[in-house]
């Protein structure tokens, strides 16, 4: 994979990823599914959790459960210093500039809503324009067209080309005066497609628009650089970077959340509460009402620590070699046709092949343990896009093997058999 | 939970998906309804023809796994020719066999080719793939509402 493409400078050589040691981190990856090892390929749908993660949980559960920012008690000071601890591995996973800038939500679609809703609702005017890539995944739209009928302005497309990238033309000759929100999908889950977020960012600068990215495919197989980006928010979830379900992070600048207003109320988010007025609890605070996954959040803090270990260095050329590999052999069995073939792509690879339904081919991969996903991948402007109703989509991780892809071959070869 | 694929994918469903039956458009007067599965995508369109209460003629058209399309192309040739009340009590026996909850040889017998599908039980997530065309046979048959039938 070709890491955060255009932002990062050129990095030291890999260290070289063992992988039979990275699996024996994921206690799921030697079970067997209908008698067959599990071979999982639906990595952009969720990935699985390490050790480190699952002991993380288990020890806020069963050692140090107490509600945070709250309690006098031992308890609730050692729950609240592990949930407070992980917005640093948070910030600096990020690279944001501020602690206080990173909110712990439920995860991207929750961040992207919350910002549609407090930043988009609050400062929207009627005919003003939402920019979207065609590419973008539904949680990444939907909260766009809900601002823009509570505030009459107007979502547009950005068209994509054959090969599933940002037409830029296209996009350069949409921004305009009227423009005040692009949003873009780093990495599409659909496609695999690497967007030039640093450059469509500072295009939309220009024309005046913050930027909105969904960081939901990049965070867990890039090392992410708000900074170097440049965007303005930032959203990511924590399951599909190896952590719990339920959390996820919205990066802001403090500029921009220090001018919104809360999108929900409740405890722990505010200053004074009276009858006659409340004041507003500062940065994060402000934007985490109520008693947060403290679990999760700490099993994200525990996730970020891994992949840290681990290394993006590592992750990015192991992956790379893994989707040439599955590139090169998906796309020689006979009737394969590969949609998204960017120039910058992840780990994503999304088929069709002639004769099999993507949901007869999820099936009969399934009977022989491989795990993918099959349908529209909540981008059905993707799929009217590239004229198919449906794709199959195997996504790798770092602990997925050559092995494993040849089962995925195997099983193309069984389906094709099946259905001849 | 026995999981074999040739109880799933056997012939006679592969012959139907391959080469779905009255797979065509049936002209007015025949009544239709749309039927869609959000979850997956997959969309057909079921005519009927009834006279005198009989339904004379029952066509699709449509995409979808093979398991849909078979599904849908098995259940025209099943309910042609049969009374309005009679393919709407099919339905519902074909829902049962799909579920797992057709208790009775003979209940399953008198499904007659229907039966290939019972494999389809086994397999949860696959169900709705199976059931989509009856459900939008239904509403066809009660007179089609302006919105899609859904599986959800
Ligand atoms: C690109 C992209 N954006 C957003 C989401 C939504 O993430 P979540 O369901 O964790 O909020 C996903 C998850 O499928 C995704 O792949």
């Amino acid at each position: 994979m070709a890491l955060a493409a255009s932002a990062s400078p050129p990095r030291r050589p890999a260290a070289p990823l063992d992988v039979e040691a990275v699996r024996r981190d994921f206690p799921i990856l030697s079970t067997r599914v209908n008698g067959k090892p599990l071979v999982y390929l639906d990595n952009a749908a969720t990935g699985q959790r390490p050790l480190a993660v699952i002991e993380a949980v288990r020890r806020s559960m069963a050692e140090q459960n107490a509600n945070v920012h709250r309690g006098v008690h031992t308890l609730s000071e050692q729950a609240t210093l592990a949930y407070d601890a992980v917005r640093e591995d948070a910030r600096a996973f990020l690279n944001a500039p501020a602690g206080h800038e990173v909110i712990f939500v439920r995860g991207t679609t929750e961040g992207i809503n919350l910002v549609a809703q407090s930043y988009g609702r609050t400062t929207l005017r009627p005919g003003d324009e939402i920019l979207l890539t065609t590419m973008e995944h539904h949680s990444n739209i939907v909260p766009w067209q809900i601002v823009a009928g509570q505030t009459g302005a107007v979502v547009r497309a950005i068209p994509i080309t054959d090969a599933g990238e940002v037409d830029l033309d296209a996009y350069r000759s949409l921004l305009g005066p009227r423009t005040k929100i692009v949003g873009v999908v780093h990495i599409s889950n659909a496609l695999g497609t690497i967007n030039p977020v640093a450059e469509m960012t500072r295009l939309a600068h220009e024309a005046g628009a913050v930027v909105v990215v969904d960081g939901a495919q990049a965070a867990p197989h890039t090392a992410v650089d708000v900074q170097a980006l440049g965007c303005d928010f930032y959203a990511c979830s924590g399951h599909k970077m190896f952590g719990p379900t339920g959390v996820g992070l919205l990066w802001g600048r403090t500029e921009l959340l220090d001018a919104m207003p809360p999108w929900q109320g409740g405890g722990d988010m505010i200053h004074t509460v009276s009858f006659t007025g409340t004041t507003f609890a500062p940065l994060p605070a402000k934007f985490e009402a109520g008693t947060p996954a403290i679990a999760e959040v700490i099993g994200l803090g525990a996730a970020i620590r891994y992949l840290r270990g681990i290394g993006f260095d590592a992750i990015g050329a192991w992956e790379h070699a893994l989707l040439e590999r599955a590139t090169a052999l998906v796309s020689a069995v006979p009737g394969v046709r590969l949609v998204g073939t960017a120039r910058q792509k992840a780990g994503v690879l999304s088929f069709t092949l002639a004769g099999v339904h993507p949901h007869d081919l999820g099936t009969i991969l399934d009977a022989d343990g491989v795990a993918i996903r099959a349908g529209h991948h909540c981008a059905q402007p993707v799929m009217d896009r590239f004229g198919v109703h449906a794709t199959a989509r195997a996504s790798f991780a770092f602990y997925n093997t050559f092995d494993e892809i040849d089962a995925l071959v195997r099983g193309l070869h069984r389906a094709r058999e099946v259905f001849a | 939970m026995s999981r074999d694929l040739n109880e799933l994918y056997q012939s006679v469903i592969l012959d139907h998906n391959k080469t779905p039956r009255n797979f065509h458009e049936l002209p007015p007067p025949a009544s239709h309804a749309d039927g869609h599965n959000p979850l997956c995508g997959d969309r057909l369109t079921v005519w009927v023809d009834v006279e005198d209460d009989t339904v004379k003629d029952v066509a699709f058209l449509g995409n979808g796994c093979a398991i849909s399309k078979a599904s849908a192309s098995l259940m025209t040739a099943a309910v042609k020719g049969k009374s309005r009340a009679d393919a709407m009590a099919l339905a519902d026996e074909f829902q049962k066999l799909v579920t797992g909850k057709l208790e009775g040889a003979a209940e399953r017998k008198a499904l007659g080719k229907l039966q290939a599908l019972a494999g389809v039980s086994e397999y949860p997530v696959r169900v709705k793939c199976a059931s989509l065309a009856w459900h939008t046979l239904k509403a066809a048959l009660a007179g089609a509402p302006a919105e899609p039938i859904t599986t959800e």
